[in-house]
């Protein structure tokens, strides 16, 4: 496939686009239809589109093994740490509305992002793995 | 901030918490990993202990999770029943992992160690929180956690086949998930409720509906492939057969229990005993394919030629006690059950133990090989004999006193043809067992050497003979668990502390 021009090309322009589409679910997710597990999957599809089109090789240097075990472990953890960070400001576990934006409205809702934040960076990590682990008998 | 009373909430958090650090600090020193597991799952068992005892001397307390109140938010709630199988789970995620530490590094690939307890903890998460919850969705969810992660464990066997294992797992246990949360979404249907407490006021008014019998069907159904009863045993003796050693001995010891205790929660506290006896005769059921499951699994434990397995299939007759003392209905009885998941979870845990030690030195799971153990690795074949002896139901050892509640339980609400089952299963087990015994002590190849001694590594041998000391003083101080049993079991019968 590597040699389809248009197929490539054509992934080239449109890879900043999903990912921008990816971004944007998961903003959306906490007033709109969406969140962060849809998002991470289309930013994680972005990657594989990546390595179905362009090689593995190519995949493998734009998001290396290493980042992505980290990114990986970080969603789950901004995602745990937004509920700790809630317990030591005086509230219980995931009580957004105790995070210091003034407001528990606007606890509530920046709280939520940083959730879905997290949990679309966890689910996009998850998603290129699964794929990577899953292909790599063929050709590696 | 106030640390007491978040305390709750932490059993489940910490942990979850160090799922994603552990890989992470594992990329810094391999060793590492193991510390960060240890940490988490040791405070996860001290905080446990912190909680039974401020239920047991102040009643169940409850924790609103982002101070969402229910029926709106999800709710952690613990009574005496769940405080008590959270100390034991806890207590055997906290011996495991210390026996994980030199298990692992022999039997998981060096590069593979802190993804390996990274899962690892995860799947203990997700029991702590099927135990913690008092959100019925909520405890669907951590079920999937825990089973997700149990795959992940088992496929990390050494052997090949071990993915076949994990694999037959998945499907099983997708169907068993699937059956759960659509018997939820009945109940949801019917109630529009999925707390717990919210729903166990709501539902008498709808027990005459289809809906409700359906639901009640579908999560009966699911639970059952989940505690592997017979019939619907197949996916265990291979999972517990192929996963590593420690892994065996973490899920027999715990994931079907967690499993029994979603299942008293369900007949018990959710339903009330009207519902039992106006609707379908669930608790007829029960013991007709417990009693049967508990014969079926000894007689199947005697043919096998592979210790774990015979170790599984005495898992799968053990279950059935378990089933049984819930399905009399009588508080005896009950708290024998509960009993029963401290006691199985010491001894089959303690087993594995034993087994993964011999598999450790000599690289064997074959019963034949066990012989001159006695003599071979001295502490680990005491132990063995500990366990068998308590699993057989010898008095002084843990598993007497739940068989003697079971009986007294069974005698107490005339449930006479349960007796004998268990009269003949504790024979059948003593067959089982007596045959390894006599293997490890009295039989020797007559063109065989004087026996070296090759005892397992300390940190394997000491949190087995812990446990084994703890089947004695359970067994001799029995006074202690079966109190608290004993009034978890008035709570669910009653259906009083609950509220």
């Amino acid at each position: 496939m590597n040699e389809n021009v248009i197929i490539r090309t054509v992934t080239q322009i449109m890879l900043p686009f999903i990912q921008i589409f990816g971004l944007y679910v998961i903003a959306h997710g906490e007033v709109g239809p969406g969140g962060g597990f849809q998002g991470g999957v289309i930013l994680g599809a972005s990657v594989i589109l990546i390595s179905l089109v362009l090689g593995k090789k190519e995949a493998r240097k734009r998001l290396s093994m290493k980042w992505n075990d980290v990114f990986n472990s970080t969603g789950v953890l901004v995602y745990a740490g937004i509920g700790f960070i809630c317990l030591f400001l005086g509230g219980s576990f995931l009580e957004y509305g105790v995070l210091p934006f003034g407001s528990a409205e606007k606890g509530n809702h920046l709280g939520m992002v940083g959730i879905e934040i997290g949990v679309g960076i966890t689910v996009a990590a998850v998603m290129t793995t699964i794929f990577f682990e899953a292909s790599e008998k063929d050709d590696d | 901030m106030n640390f007491v009373e978040h305390l709750h909430v932490l059993i489940v958090a910490i942990p979850l918490l160090a799922v994603p650090i552990i890989p992470l600090v594992g990329r810094l020193r391999l060793d590492f990993s193991w510390y960060f597991t240890f940490l988490a799952l040791s405070l996860s068992f001290f905080m446990s202990l912190n909680l039974l005892m401020n239920v047991w001397g102040s009643g169940p307390v409850s924790y609103f999770l982002g101070g969402w109140r229910p029926p709106w938010g999800i709710e952690f709630h613990f009574d005496l029943l769940n405080s008590f199988v959270m100390v034991v789970t806890t207590f055997i995620a906290f011996v495991s992992v210390i026996y994980a530490k030199q298990s692992v590094a022999n039997e998981i690939s060096y590069d593979k160690i802190p993804a390996f307890y990274a899962v690892f903890v995860l799947f203990f998460v997700g029991l702590f929180g099927m135990i913690a919850t008092g959100d019925i969705f909520n405890l669907y969810v951590f079920l999937e956690i825990t089973s997700l992660a149990g795959y992940a464990l088992i496929a990390a066997g050494k052997r090949r086949y071990a993915k076949m294992a994990s694999f037959n797992y998945l499907i099983l246990g997708t169907i068993a998930a699937t059956f759960i949360v659509l018997g939820i979404g009945y109940l949801y249907m019917a109630t529009g409720t999925l707390n717990m407490k919210d729903l166990a006021e709501r539902l008498p008014e709808v027990y005459e509906s289809r809906v409700v019998f359906t639901g009640l069907a579908f999560i009966i159904v699911g639970l059952l492939i989940k505690m592997a009863v017979f019939p619907l045993h197949l996916w265990l003796p291979d999972a517990y057969k192929y996963s590593p050693s420690v892994v065996s001995a973490a899920m027999a010891a715990t994931s079907t229990k967690v499993a029994a205790y979603v299942m008293m929660r369900i007949l018990f506290s959710i339903f009330k005993i009207e519902f039992n006896v106006i609707g379908i005769p669930i608790t007829e059921l029960f013991i007709y394919i417990s009693s049967i499951g508990i014969i079926v699994g000894s007689v199947l434990a005697i043919s096998q030629t592979n210790i774990k397995l015979m170790l599984a299939y005495s898992s799968i007759g053990q279950i059935g006690y378990i089933v049984l003392a819930a399905a009399m209905m009588n508080p005896v009885a009950l708290s024998g059950g509960i009993i029963h998941i401290l006691n199985h979870a010491l001894m089959k845990g303690g087993l594995f133990f034993v087994v993964g030690a011999v598999a450790y030195k000599l690289g064997t799971e074959k019963i034949s090989d066990f012989r001159g153990l006695g003599k071979r690795m001295p502490l680990s074949a005491f132990a063995f004999t500990i366990f068998s002896m308590s699993i057989v139901g010898v008095p002084l050892t843990v598993g007497f006193v739940s068989k003697w509640y079971l009986v007294t339980g069974a005698v107490a609400s005339a449930h006479w043809y349960v007796i004998p089952v268990i009269l003949l299963s504790s024979l059948l087990t003593a067959i089982y067992f007596g045959r390894i015994i006599n293997l490890m002590y009295f039989s020797k190849k007559p063109d065989e050497g004087e026996i070296i001694r090759n005892e397992a590594p300390f940190g394997l041998v000491a949190p087995t003979l812990a446990v084994a000391g703890l089947c004695i003083f359970f067994g001799i101080a029995a006074s202690v668990p079966i109190e608290i049993a004993a009034k978890a079991a008035d709570a669910l019968i009653g259906g009083g502390l609950w509220k």
